[in-house]
């Protein structure tokens, strides 16, 4: 090692997403094909920043219907009664099972929303060029991709509600519109942290132009 | 040709932070972090390839039971009904939530089934290197997979709708369930067991010319960083 660290790209070399191949590209404006395993070769991800923009903005705006509509339309001798998210929760607190309201409450309300807000300050100190505590922010990035899967839950759980209460005439459960901007807010925040480039986050003072950004 | 004349000092970059360093000879069992952000590098389990191919060929057995047989059953009032994962889907399309529907299928029966598939090839193809160039393309799409494998976030699923729907009727939890239960032990475990660094160095170069030319030529090669 030498006494300054030297990325891969201030060093004209390019690293490949799928096989970690390092090779030296001939044309550094068009890196083409890794000799490896054939995957396009791209110093950094292209246009992450506008592509995660653009998915992290689609998912706040999912997530609003995603907690204001119902998830769940329960019918019980003709009578119905809706429920959201936040409805679902306080039906698990009230039925006696806390430690499951809160896991709802932190999966389905909070993980969505922290995922967007982290998402969002990732891009903005990216995108000032910001340069302090560059660790932190990797980890957290890291957090927001190992964490995103779990929103599903809400989803899972009211998949299988609906499905096993369909004893029509007493009582059936119906989904509501909610559920699919929820589903929505989960694969629009997951896509927006795959396309987020977290190498993006160390260039800021090492030279290498954010052409992409 | 090997790509790697040694493999025991290997340049990368990392994928997090794109510092370039060479990762040390690895006792097994052991890893490697990228010194500036922390990101593993490169883990060498005791045995890459058969370890996980067992794991990944029990995983397609447990997959086909767990997708066969019903995950749970309730009886209330002299009613019985009983759902699969794929049922659980259906009854959300049939609902009217189509999309729902297909993101739920996906999670929980395409994308599983998917990597389980691709990464029995990968590992079966690899035994006998080299293997052949479409043996990366198959991995690439298992690793595209990996992330949409929901098992474990379905079984917490589950749980919860069981506990909701306890409150009302009679609940049994069927064979199903115990199959789910022992896939969010066994994907996870072939992730963990298997070494994409190992397979890559089994698969047979894109560009031919390249992989013979790779130790002399100057255009493309992996370059040692001190």
């Amino acid at each position: 090692m030498t006494a300054t660290a030297l990325t891969a790209a201030q060093a004209g070399l390019v690293a490949c997403e799928t096989c970690k191949l390092l090779s030296r590209p001939a044309h550094p404006e068009h890196p083409g094909h890794c000799p490896r395993c054939g995957a396009e070769l791209e110093f950094r991800v292209v246009h992450s920043l506008q592509y995660t923009w653009a998915l992290v903005i689609a998912a706040a705006i999912c997530y609003i219907p995603a907690n204001m509509l119902p998830v769940l339309t329960t019918t019980t001798f003709g009578s119905a009664e809706s429920d959201t998210i936040m409805g679902g929760v306080v039906f698990l607190y009230t039925s006696g099972s806390w430690p499951l309201a809160l896991i709802v409450l932190i999966a389905s309300v909070m993980v969505p929303l922290g995922k967007l807000v982290a998402l969002v300050y990732l891009l903005i100190v990216v995108q000032r060029g910001s340069v302090g505590d560059m660790r932190q922010r990797t980890r957290l990035y890291r957090m927001v991709e190992f964490i995103g899967r779990w929103s599903m839950l809400d989803v899972f759980v009211d998949t299988f509600t609906v499905a096993l209460i369909q004893l029509q005439p007493l009582m059936s459960v119906e989904p509501g519109p909610g559920v699919l901007f929820f589903a929505a807010v989960v694969v629009l925040t997951m896509l927006a942290a795959e396309s987020f480039d977290p190498r993006l986050i160390w260039d800021a003072g090492t030279g290498v132009e954010r052409a992409h950004g | 040709m090997d790509p790697f004349p040694d493999p025991a000092m290997e340049a990368v970059a990392c994928p997090d932070c794109d510092l370039l360093q060479e990762i040390p000879a690895l006792p097994p069992g052991a890893q490697a972090r990228c010194p500036r952000c922390g990101h593993v590098l490169a883990r060498r389990p005791t045995d890459p390839i058969d370890l996980p191919l067992a794991l990944t060929v029990t995983a397609a057995v447990v997959f086909i039971v767990a997708n066969a047989m019903p995950l749970m059953a309730i009886s209330a009032v002299g009613r019985h009904a009983s759902t699969t994962i794929l049922g659980g889907a259906y009854q959300m399309w049939v609902t009217g939530e189509q999309i729902t529907a297909a993101i739920v299928a996906f999670c929980a029966v395409i994308a599983p089934g998917l990597y389980i598939f691709f990464m029995m090839t990968v590992l079966t193809a690899v035994r006998r290197p080299p293997a052949p160039h479409w043996v990366g393309e198959v991995l690439r799409w298992g690793l595209y997979m990996q992330p949409w494998s929901m098992y474990e976030v379905m079984l917490l699923g589950i749980l919860v709708a069981l506990i909701k729907i306890a409150e009302l009727a009679m609940v049994d939890p069927g064979i199903g369930m115990y199959a789910v239960g022992a896939l969010v032990i066994l994907l996870p475990a072939i992730m963990v067991s298997f070494d994409a660094r190992e397979v890559w160095q089994r698969v047979e170069w894109a560009d031919d010319e390249m992989s013979s030319t790779h130790e002399g030529g100057d255009a493309i090669r992996a370059e040692a960083v001190r």
